[in-house]
């Protein structure tokens, strides 16, 4: 390339065209007006059609009134609210699914990555057989499985599995009591906040003292007493504001309490189980990146293997883990849309689905959920990047 | 560069295609590629499912291949796209289908500003459920509480918020993206209650691990007027599609089957019968097909009446009487406008 432009000048006089700053210039000059054309070209044919076929266009339908039941709403809705409410439930439920499937994904990820490479045999044969199957099965297929191998293995609402007459499994979910707030729920708030701050502060304090001294305090045991030992108190105080709900069968189903819907617990195991299995590889290739030195070293100044593999090989190799890692949280994401092939009710299904089925805006709601998930991946970047730039080596 | 050149000239290229096409009418589009693209259901007993040879059987499918009988001559010059209910407007709107004939219903919003044309009412049906036994129901009054199994993007969806609501009544619905999911979901236990049109009730129950444990209520909460549809914006080819149900029905009350139709043609005085399978007018010409287009669809696909039996009718697996999609003058709602 270099070789190129150091012989340019010389041919420039003879022909202006192959000039490689001009042709390059010029070249990109083609491609954009090309684009911008060809991008005008498809929007013109777009509305030219929708105008010959008498389709409404524009987002006014968001207003109104959707007429169809969600089985999973983070916030209140009715068949009387709107489609762009129903947009909002979806778009919750939607990243419900993609933050517990991250978290899930990232413990069970690094348990399994970590697992590869142990001295263990039997550690290490299982996480190769969990990575190797789960990695070669299709994301549909494994949702699929789960829902369908774990809803027949369920028991009927009526003959429900019974915990402790509190929590109650059936093929319509896992039903747990729901927290019903008093008065004075407020001053237990407050002291969970208070409890918060105050544990970070101590951990902060805590880790500058051992800098200092060399002298380690019990941070776990304080914070721990900290984070229950406050709301109890007030709890106490304010005469237990907080009771809870029991389920109870009536008819069909089960009447209060929280229900977790097993579309939910199928879409979301699933996912993070693949994912997981994507993350255990760039864990363990992230791990095998740093020297055996350092092991080495770090054993020779007495740390544990535990102590070594979290105080020393792991910090080394997020720098490797963290770029991989986002793509497989915007992957875990992206594939949370497969929710509509078990009734899941995501974005895709609520929104691109019923909505658009029942609107025909096809090319508005598109476009929407298009924006929603690159924003969602965007976000999820930016992020991971900041994360990054923390972790990433600093060079001298 | 010359290749990058090359790329832009091609692609310059088919977008000016894309815009050519578009001049065109549909049964120009569709004589130019020597068949009809008809969107079915993904597998519905008795109106569009393949068979265990690959082919497909039912009351839509035949719809469509009369349809083609009309405009070629040749009964089987279509193809079949299987569609979700969630997919089949976009399809049709954006041309990949040039018919949908897919057990759907006809409303206000999807025959206007959705863009569809209705072109008339294959199947009078209405909503319905379908239940266990052992659950001990017999009215859908009594459901209060149930979890209801659904497909995505139909109208049963808002139907059955509406039956809820008006009755005071509380449900869950779980709503699944094809019909086979509903099934297996229904058939795993997942929810309680099975519903959407009680011709696709018939149809689902047979799919079951134990069709006689089910029950279908005897509640019909909607009106579900089943129809063949096609895009705004060609009335030529709306009408061609219009008239082949027309000319169905009318063959059937003048008494014209598949297998007196070659004797009617040579034979009948009836002047009816005669504009009918084309003797007498030009009616064909007027939509641009040949003027003797409804003796191809009676001699290779039959009259309403007879395709009605073939698929759905008392002697199907089906058994679905004709009750309401009998004759105007057999006591039910099928008439037709005179071919005159």
């Amino acid at each position: 390339m270099t070789d190129l432009v150091e012989h340019a000048p010389a041919r420039a006089k003879s022909s202006f065209i192959n000039d490689p700053k001009v042709r390059s210039i010029g070249l990109q000059i083609i491609a954009l007006i090309v684009v911008v054309v060809l991008g005008w070209m498809f929007a013109d044919n777009a509305r030219e059609n929708l105008a010959a076929q008498k389709i409404a266009t524009g987002f006014g339908f968001l207003d109104n009134t959707a007429g169809f039941g969600i089985n999973q709403t983070l916030i209140p809705y009715s068949e009387t609210s709107t489609y762009g409410r129903a947009f909002v439930v979806g778009l919750l439920n939607t990243i419900l699914v993609a933050v517990v499937g991250i978290i899930l994904a990232t413990v069970i990820g690094f348990l399994v990555g970590i697992g590869r490479l142990s001295k263990n045999f039997v550690v290490r044969l299982i996480s190769t057989i969990y990575v190797e199957v789960l990695r070669n099965l299709p994301p549909l297929f494994q949702i699929l499985f789960w829902y369908l191998a774990v809803l027949s293995a369920m028991p009927n609402p009526r003959q429900s599995i019974n915990l402790l007459d509190e929590v109650f499994i059936s093929n319509r979910g896992i039903i747990i009591p729901r927290p019903l707030f008093g008065e004075g729920t407020g001053l237990v708030l407050w002291a969970m906040g208070l409890a918060l701050i105050c544990a970070i502060l101590f951990g902060h304090w805590a880790a500058a003292r051992q800098e200092e001294t060399g002298r380690r305090l019990p941070v776990l045991w304080v914070n721990l007493s900290l984070l229950i030992g406050l709301p109890m108190i007030a709890m106490i105080i304010t005469g237990f504001p907080i009771t809870f709900e029991r389920p109870e069968l009536k008819g069909f189903n089960f009447v209060g309490g929280i229900r977790v819907i097993p579309e939910f617990v199928a879409l979301t195991v699933a996912l993070a189980t693949y994912t997981a299995a994507f993350i255990a590889e760039n864990v363990r290739s992230g791990i095998q990146a740093v020297s055996h030195g350092q092991t080495e070293a770090a054993h020779s100044l007495g740390l544990r293997n535990g102590q070594t593999l979290r105080l020393v090989i792991i910090p080394q190799a997020m720098r490797v883990i963290i770029p991989p890692l986002t793509s497989q949280y915007l992957n875990l994401t992206k594939n949370s849309s497969l929710a509509v092939g078990i009734g899941y009710p995501d974005l895709v299904a609520v929104f691109a689905g019923t909505t658009l089925n029942q609107t025909g805006q096809a090319i508005e709601i598109i476009a929407i959920t298009m924006g929603v998930y690159l924003v969602l991946s965007i976000i999820t970047s930016v992020i991971m990047n900041s994360y990054n730039k923390r972790v990433a080596l600093v060079e001298r | 560069m010359k290749r990058l050149l090359s790329t832009f000239a091609l692609a310059g290229a088919f977008g000016l295609c894309a815009f050519g096409a578009q001049a065109a009418t549909k049964l120009e589009q569709v004589k130019a590629k020597g068949f009809i693209q008809c969107g079915v259901s993904q597998g519905l007993p008795g109106f569009s499912n393949p068979d265990d040879k690959g082919n497909w059987t039912g009351l839509d499918v035949d719809f469509c291949r009369a349809v083609a009988a009309a405009v070629f001559g040749d009964a089987t010059k279509v193809k079949f796209t299987p569609l979700s209910a969630k997919d089949r407007f976009t399809a049709l709107q954006s041309g990949d289908i040039d018919i949908l004939s897919r057990n759907t219903t006809w409303t206000i919003t999807r025959d206007t500003s959705l863009g569809l044309n209705f072109t008339g009412v294959t199947y009078y049906d209405g909503q319905g459920f379908l239940i266990r036994k052992d659950k001990k129901v017999n009215s859908a009054m009594e459901l209060s509480g149930a979890s209801v199994c659904t497909q995505t993007g139909t109208t049963t969806e808002q139907n059955l918020a509406d039956f809820f609501r008006a009755n005071n009544m509380t449900y869950e619905v779980i709503a699944f993206a094809t019909n086979d999911e509903v099934v297996k979901a229904y058939d795993a236990g997942r929810c309680d209650v099975l519903t959407t049109d009680r011709s696709g009730l018939a149809g689902e129950r047979l799919k079951l691990t134990n069709p006689d444990d089910h029950i279908v209520l005897p509640e019909i909460i909607s009106k579900e007027p089943l129809g063949p549809v096609v895009a705004h914006g060609d009335d030529q080819w709306f009408d061609i599609v219009k008239w082949v149900l027309n000319a169905q029905l009318n063959a059937e009350e003048l008494g014209v089957t598949s297998k007196n139709v070659d004797e009617q043609l040579k034979s009948t005085a009836n002047p009816e019968i005669k504009r009918l399978l084309g003797t007498e007018g030009k009616y064909g010409e007027g939509m641009g097909i040949g003027n003797d287009w409804a003796f191809f669809i009676i001699k290779q696909i039959g009259n309403y009446g007879e395709m009605y039996d073939r698929n759905v009718g008392p002697d199907t697996p089906l058994k679905l009487a004709r009750g309401v999609n009998a004759l105007w003058n057999k006591g039910g709602l099928q008439y037709a406008p005179p071919i005159r």
